[in-house]
Formats: C-alpha cells, structure tokens, sequence
C-alpha cells in the first residue's frame, strides 16, 4: 500500500479542502488536480486513506470506474494510487471539527496539533453513519450484543474478532447482506435476516450471492419487537407485519442467540452541512446541490455517500470527480456552469440529486425509485427525455444521462423525474 | 482474600448516597471501604434519571426528603465547585395550563418559601412564553424557581467516589453481598463479618445504601422491616439540533404520585424529556416500551408542541429504589452498628450530599470517632473538557501533550487523552468510559468509538479484547474466532 507520507506543516491556506479520504475524497482530489489545482489538501480521520472501502474486504468494486471487479482494499488502492501519482497532500489521523462560513477550517491530530487553516474551496466527502436501534426504537433491554452491521464488519474484517456467535440480523441493506455471508463464512451461526418492507433492502446480486447461496433464511415483512438479556443479548422476539408495517404480535417467536446486527439504513453525516446552515434535502439527508454537486453556499461542494447514499462506490468515484473538478475551478475563479433547470422528484421517485442542472455541460442525474416495478419501466425528465428500462427497483440507482442538447429550450423549467410503468398512460 | 483488618465503616452500594457519604467520612481519620456490586460505581439508580437537582419546592417539609432537599442542592453546588463536574443552573418552569393548576403551583411556591428557597417568582403566561417561546400557547401562568439545576448524576457520582477514593477511602467493585454473618452472641461488640461472591469484609460500622437491593441487604443483616419497590421511569433523549428548545426545566404541574413528564435540556446540550412512572416487581426491568414513549411524548407535547418521537437519539429507562413508606429510611436499626440509608426516591439524588452528612452525624451519636483529618483534599483535579475549551486552549493542551489532539468519539469530540483520563479515575467498561467522558452518547450511539475505546480499554488493564466488556461481568462485546466466548456469571437476575 503507499501509504503517502504526512505533509510536516500545513500551509495556512488551501485552493481545495477535501474532508473525507473514502472513494468521494480520494476521487474528488484526482478531479481538481485534473483541473489545475495546486493546494490540495485532502484530510481523513483514520490511519490509512480508504474510508469504508477498507473493511469492505469482498469483490464487486471497480467494475465501472476501473473495468475490474475488485475488492474495497483493492478499490482504495487503485484510487489511492491516482492521488500519489499527483503528490497531492494527504494528511490522515486527522479530524475536521469546524467549518466556519469564511471557510476557515479547523483540524485536530496528534502530528500538527490543532489548527486553522483557510481554503478556496471545500469539498465535503464524509460519507454516511449508520442508522442506530435508537433510530427505530426497538424497545426492551439494552444488554452488550447489540451493533449496527458495519461496525461488526469492521471489528471481524480489521481486526479479527466475532461480534457473537449465533446472530440474527435486521434490515437487508447491503451491510447487513454481505455480513450474513462474512459471518457464517468465519463460522458463526446466522439465524436469519428480517425486514420490515416486503422487499429487501440491498441490491439484488447480494441477496442472491450473500443469503440464497448459503442457505440464509430472509424473512420479509418481518422485525424484531424485542430485546431480551441482561448483560449479553440472550434471545430476541421477532413478529410480522401487516401492511401498515404494525408487527403482529399474536405471531411472535422468540430466537435464541447473542447477537442482534443492525442494517437498517444509512444517513449523510451532515455534520459540517449543519454548522455551514447549508440548505438540506430532507428525502436525502445532504445537501442541495448543483448540477457540479456545489451546495447552497458558493465553494462547498458535497459528494459521495455525504451527498446521498449510492449504491456502488464506482458511482461515489465518479460524482466526486465532478464535485473535486469544479471546485478547483471555483478556487481557481473560474465560470461556473449557469445552473438553469430545475429537476424534481416525481411519480414513484423518493428523491433526486443534483437539483438543478446546467444547459451548459453534461452531467448525471441520479434517483431512487420509491416502489418496485418488475417489468418495462419508463423512467423521464420531464418532456425532455424518456428512456425504458426493464426493472427499477428501490435499492438500486437509476440514472440519466443529460446532455446540454436534451435540455435545449428548458432553461428556466422545472423537470420532474417520474419511473412508471410503461403501460401507465401520461397524467 | 480473607482479611482480619477491621474497617471502621463498610458502606454497601456505591450510588449518590454511598458516594457521598464515602467522601463525607474521607474527611476523618477513618478506615472505610465502599462496596459497589457491579463493575463501577454509579451503575444503579444513579445512572439512569432525569438528572434533575431539584429547585427543593416540591417536597414536603414534614418529611425527611423534603428537609434533606434543599441542603442537598447547597451541597451538589459546593461538590461541583470542587470537583468539576458538569452542573448548569437552569432553573425550574413549573407550569400551569388551567385555574385550578394556577392555584396549585401557587401552593408549592408557597411552600419552597416556607422551606427558605430564594427567588422564586410567580409568572404570568406573557412572562411565561416570553422565557421560553415554545412551550404551548395554552400555558395559564408558571412558577420560576432558579435554585433548580441539571447535571449527569452518574459522572457527578463517579468523580465524587474518584474524590473519596483519593483521599483513602477503598472503592471496591464488583463485589456482590452475599452474606452478613449473625451477630456474636457472646461478643456484642464484635464487627460486622460482611462476605461477598469472592471476599470477606469487616467493619465496625455498615451502612445500607444498596438502593434497589437495600430491602434484600436488611434482610442478610436480619432487620428487614421494609419493602423497596421499584418503580420505573422511562427517559428519551432528543437530538442536540433542538437544543434551545427550552433553555430550563419545565415541569407540568405534579399529580399526587409523581412530578409527570419533564422537558428539560441536560447539561450535554440535548434535551430529555420523560420519566414514566409505574412500579412494577422485577430489579432488573429496565426495558423501555412503546405505551412508555407514547405516554412520555404525548405528555410532553402538552407543555412543548413541536417535541417529536422522530428526534429520539437515545432512550433508557431507570428505576426508582421506592420503600413501602414513601420515604426515605435513615438510621439505626436493631442490629447494632448496622444502619440504613434506604428508599432514597425523588428527591433523593438532589438530597443525597446532605443524607450524607446526617448519617456521618447518625455514626457519631453511635460511637464512632470523628477526628479531622489535616492534609483532607476537598479538590481534584477537574476533568479537562476538550470540546468546550477555546481554541487557543485546545492548542496549549495539544502541545503538551499530543493525546489531546487524537480523537477518540467524533460525534462529541473526545480525545484520547479525556479517555486515558477517566480510565485513571476508574473507568474498567465502555459504559465507564461513555458516562464519564461522552465517548459513544453522539448521533452515531458508538459506531466509530465503540472499537477505539475497547482497544484502550484493554490496554489500560492489560486484558485481551474479548475480556473487555460494556458494563461487567458477562456483557462482552466481541469474541475470538477459535474459542467460545468467555462465558461468566450473569449478574443478577
């Protein structure tokens, strides 16, 4: 790994600012560079650039941003390798604990200290946390034995130990999928996956290749109501539910085991988002942004699982890439593309991102959809375009491309993003 | 570990009022040792309230509560002033929303004035919402009691044992009583033989301060003649963005059994608002539900209309060590040198630092000599606070000493030095460290922290990571991948 070496002193002031040193960070770095950027300086919290990707330790990275399937370490590394390759700072160990709006940065590490520094422009790239049993109020006990899927993936892939040894595990989101299979591969026994919706939460292949393939029951429409133990998690109560998602508790059983795991969903770290008072989506959790990922504050720009949560970290490299190209431009006072078209989430989409796009560049449009249609789908931006796809299901991206040409006579619009049916006639 | 040495006080439970009273006694030139049987002090009733010392208007003067109350919050005051914990003079919003509950907190200002607390003023609704603009436009009138403060009890009583413990007091954990051998029929002035799940402890003097379990400790001692029964309140803890929402403790007008559901900021910046308030029978029952939190919101959105379940961050419930005789049982019993500091419910907390100076009293009437110690420290070094200092602070304390400058938990910025710190203090446990420093209480509930603090927990003691636990015996949190975990006792129940 070429871990980079530690720039010995900070310089007092930054063109480019990159908070996040995960697959946004990194590839938000390369893009400014890219752009003529002189004083990067990109800043992670832990020992190793990498973020998430290093305890990701299983393939199915890369396929699109490095036309190899590869794993998170591996993904970390390729990435990694573009920013050395570009003698751009890296400074890790180091934590940002404020932002003023003068863009005034302050730092703590146990290498240089606390300090400020100012930058021309900053990217925020601090990815996600996990949603905690807090945040869907799982009553009972709060006994040890209870954690959310990425923390016991990073205690089992980093650094060897188990989280238990007979766990069930809530929520089907990505994490909680590729855990069942992590665990029971390193021997502990997993009782199952429940989940509230009637679908699971994490993208098809993983279902497949994570539970099917080892035997792992998933149970749909089903959540745990209860946590027994004193100390250590001892057994937990599961129940169906009905179709309002109200757990029916007449057809409870209870599971022995000592390990409840988390995977209940991820949201954007809007830390620095809120001491910035930046304008937040409330269906994404980030922020606003522009068709360059800018936010509703000129020179801070949001990219990566900060900005939404995205489904594959190729898709994370590539919208930080825009993000880091367009905020050296900013430092470097350059044009901003005109933002003239406003998007806006339609039928059967829970949200979109960026919010506005240019009728000058090209760019992505990136949206979930809210329900799953398995069958020809019409996914359009509002008269503009309209493309069919066969399927769209929630824990899978869906994307448009948008050409400055499709949005030829748009300026000033407002599009809506709609995934329907194909058979559905026009409102 | 047999031992022949003599204690001359035993205290059995280290909670606010064991904790207090072993700093009291380190005054003297006494050999004490306080027994806590889980595996750090303040793990009990102490940890899991609403952390509330209290404007000392509520309870009645006739009763041993309400005469402790305000000497109690005089004595948090000058504890904090010493020791440094974290205690905000907030005061008191007891609100009215009708006639009747005009009338009625009318009558408890009344009595705080009767009881000598200062400052108390009766406030009209403008006045009201012109304090605290959020509370509900149906508010008729409040009293304002500004002797009333928040605080978190658990580090308040942590740093207060750390004090005792400084000044030669023996703070023992994880010693569960078990038995308390029968008196010496042919020696009456022989010591009490007091014996735990793995040692023998002697002492001339006992106190009872077993909270929860003080009714089963009387009964080893043979002169269980009251019955405690605990009674849980469930406590929700909202966002810090809502902070500010109110800037005191509001407080609906009491019902006859309990002061109902308080919205209060902690001193942490968030807001908590609860406690429920239902006996029930088991000790161990501190499971939070959802008829709890639907009662707690419903009611605090009766004071505060914007408060939302959808800002729940974290949630606990605590029981409240109640005796059958609603009121606190202080003294001697028929065991001689056996006393009792039992049934401490609300407002038990706020009295406790003056409980305990009557039972140093109550010691003395019983023959035990007081002599004053010349070299006592009342003060400690306070815990440093990294987050809350000035930057300029920040970088003189990082300079001299890079551990301030390596973060441990994100959510609250806490360094590894804070960490180290309260380990030194007596952390042995993750909850040890999250309720001494905050390491693991953010929007992330731990997420980040969790691996950072075991892997400095077991360094600290030099134990392997399986052996590090969350709260004690039998709570680990990971286990090797060749072996079964570590399997122990379960405490309690």
């Amino acid at each position: 790994m070429p871990i980079t070496e530690q720039p010995r002193h900070l310089l007092s002031r930054y063109d480019v600012t990159i908070v996040g040193a995960g697959p946004a960070g990194l590839a938000a770095a390369v893009g400014a560079r890219d752009q003529g950027a002189e004083r990067i300086l990109l800043v992670d919290r832990d020992p190793d650039p990498g973020g998430i990707l290093l305890q990701c330790i299983h393939s199915g990275f890369g396929l699109h941003t490095f036309k190899q399937d590869v794993t998170g370490p591996e993904y970390a590394h390729l990435a990694l390798e573009q920013v050395v390759e570009r003698d751009i700072d890296v400074l890790t160990n180091t934590y940002v604990t404020d932002v003023s709006r003068e863009l005034r940065v302050k730092l703590m590490s146990p290498d240089t200290g606390v300090s400020t520094l100012d930058t021309g422009s900053l990217v925020i790239a601090t990815g996600a946390r996990e949603r905690t049993r807090a945040a869907i109020k799982i009553p009972g006990r709060r006994p040890a034995g209870v954690m959310t899927a990425g923390l016991a993936q990073k205690m089992v892939n980093l650094h060897g130990y188990l989280p238990g040894r007979r766990a069930v595990i809530l929520g089907s989101g990505d994490i909680g999928l590729i855990m069942a299979r992590r665990l029971t591969l390193e021997g502990v026994e997993v009782l199952g996956v429940f989940e509230l919706l009637p679908y699971a939460s994490g993208l098809g292949r993983n279902v497949v290749q994570c539970l099917h393939d080892y035997d792992i029951p998933l149970h749909l429409s089903t959540t745990v109501v209860d946590i027994h133990g004193h100390q250590r998690v001892e057994k937990v109560t599961v129940a169906p539910v009905d179709e309002d998602r109200i757990p029916q508790l007449d057809k409870a059983w209870d599971l022995d085991c000592d390990t409840l795991l988390l995977s209940i969903g991820l949201i954007p770290d809007a830390e620095l988002a809120r001491q910035l008072e930046l304008s937040l989506d409330p269906r994404t959790g980030g922020p606003v942004v522009s068709s360059t990922m800018e936010t509703s504050m000129p020179g801070v720009f949001s990219a990566g699982n900060n900005l939404h949560v995205n489904d594959l970290a190729d898709w994370v490299s590539q919208e930080a890439s825009v993000a880091g190209a367009a905020a050296g431009d900013v430092a470097l006072g350059r044009h901003r593309a005109r933002q003239d078209v406003t998007v806006t989430p339609g039928r059967n989409v829970t949200y979109v991102v960026p919010h506005t796009l240019s009728t000058e560049r090209s760019q992505t449009v990136s949206f979930r959809v809210k329900a799953p249609i398995y069958g020809d789908t019409k996914l359009q931006l509002g008269d503009a375009y309209t493309r069919k796809v066969r399927a769209v299901v929630p824990p899978e991206m869906a994307t448009i491309k948008v050409s400055p040409k499709l949005l030829d006579g748009f300026a000033g619009d407002t599009l809506r993003v709609d995934a329907i049916p194909a058979e559905e006639e026009e409102r | 570990m047999s031992q022949d040495r003599v204690r001359d006080v035993l205290i059995i439970g280290g909670g606010a009022v064991g904790a207090t009273l072993a700093r009291a006694l380190s005054r003297f030139h006494l050999d004490v040792a306080l027994l806590e049987w889980q595996a750090e002090v303040a793990f009990g009733v102490s940890k899991a309230n609403s952390g509330i010392v209290h404007s000392a208007m509520h309870a009645s003067p006739d009763t041993l509560k309400g005469k402790l109350e305000y000497p109690g919050n005089l004595g948090w005051r000058r504890l904090q002033d010493e020791l440094g914990f974290g205690l905000n003079n907030v005061g008191e919003v007891l609100v009215a929303l009708d006639d009747e509950q005009l009338v009625k907190i009318e009558q408890i200002r009344q009595q705080g004035i009767r009881k000598g607390i200062p400052g108390t003023q009766a406030w009209t609704a403008e006045r009201t919402l012109d304090a605290q603009p959020n509370l509900t436009r149906d508010v008729k009138g409040a009293v304002w009691a500004p002797t009333a403060c928040v605080f978190n009890p658990y580090e308040a009583v942590m740093l207060v044992a750390d004090a005792a413990r400084r000044n030669g007091v023996t703070i023992a954990e994880e010693q569960r009583v078990v038995a308390i051998d029968p008196r010496d029929l042919d020696d009456p002035d022989a010591p009490l033989t007091v014996r735990t799940e793995t040692d023998v402890w002697r002492a001339r003097f006992v106190i009872n301060a077993a909270g929860l379990f003080a009714d089963d400790i009387a009964e080893l001692a043979g002169v269980r003649d009251f019955q405690i029964l605990p009674r849980k309140g469930e406590e929700y803890l909202l966002d810090k963005r809502l902070s500010g929402i109110v800037t005191s403790i509001i407080f609906p007008c009491p019902s006859p059994v309990s002061k109902g559901t308080l919205v209060n900021p902690t001193v942490d910046g968030t807001i908590m608002v609860g406690p429920t308030a239902q006996t029930i029978d088991d000790k161990f029952d501190t499971s939070t539900t959802e008829e709890g939190a639907a009662q707690v919101f419903t009611n605090a959105r009766k004071l505060v209309p914007t408060i939302s379940e959808r800002d729940i961050i974290a949630e606990f419930a605590g029981l409240r060590p109640v005796s059958d005789t609603e009121d606190f049982i202080v003294g001697p019993t028929e065991r001689r040198g056996f006393l009792n500091a039992a049934g401490i419910q609300s407002p038990g907390l706020t009295g406790a630092p003056a409980l305990a100076e009557l039972l140093v009293d109550l010691l003395a009437d019983e023959g035990l000599e007081l002599e004053e110690k010349t070299d006592w420290d009342p003060t400690a070094p306070h815990p440093v606070k990294f987050a809350q200092l000035s930057t300029e602070d920040q970088q003189a304390l990082a300079r001299r000493d890079p551990r301030f400058a390596q973060l441990v938990c994100r959510c609250e910025i806490i360094t590894e030095a804070e960490i180290r710190d309260a380990m030194d203090r007596g952390a042995r446990t993750l909850d040890g460290l999250k309720f001494r420093t905050r390491a693991g209480m953010g929007r992330c509930q731990g997420g980040f922290c969790t691996w950072g603090c075991m892997a400095l927990l077991a360094e600290h003691q030099g134990i392997p990571m399986p052996e590090v636990t969350k709260r004690g015996s039998g709570s680990w949190i990971v286990c090797d991948r060749d072996d079964h975990p570590v399997t122990t006792a379960r405490i309690g129940g």
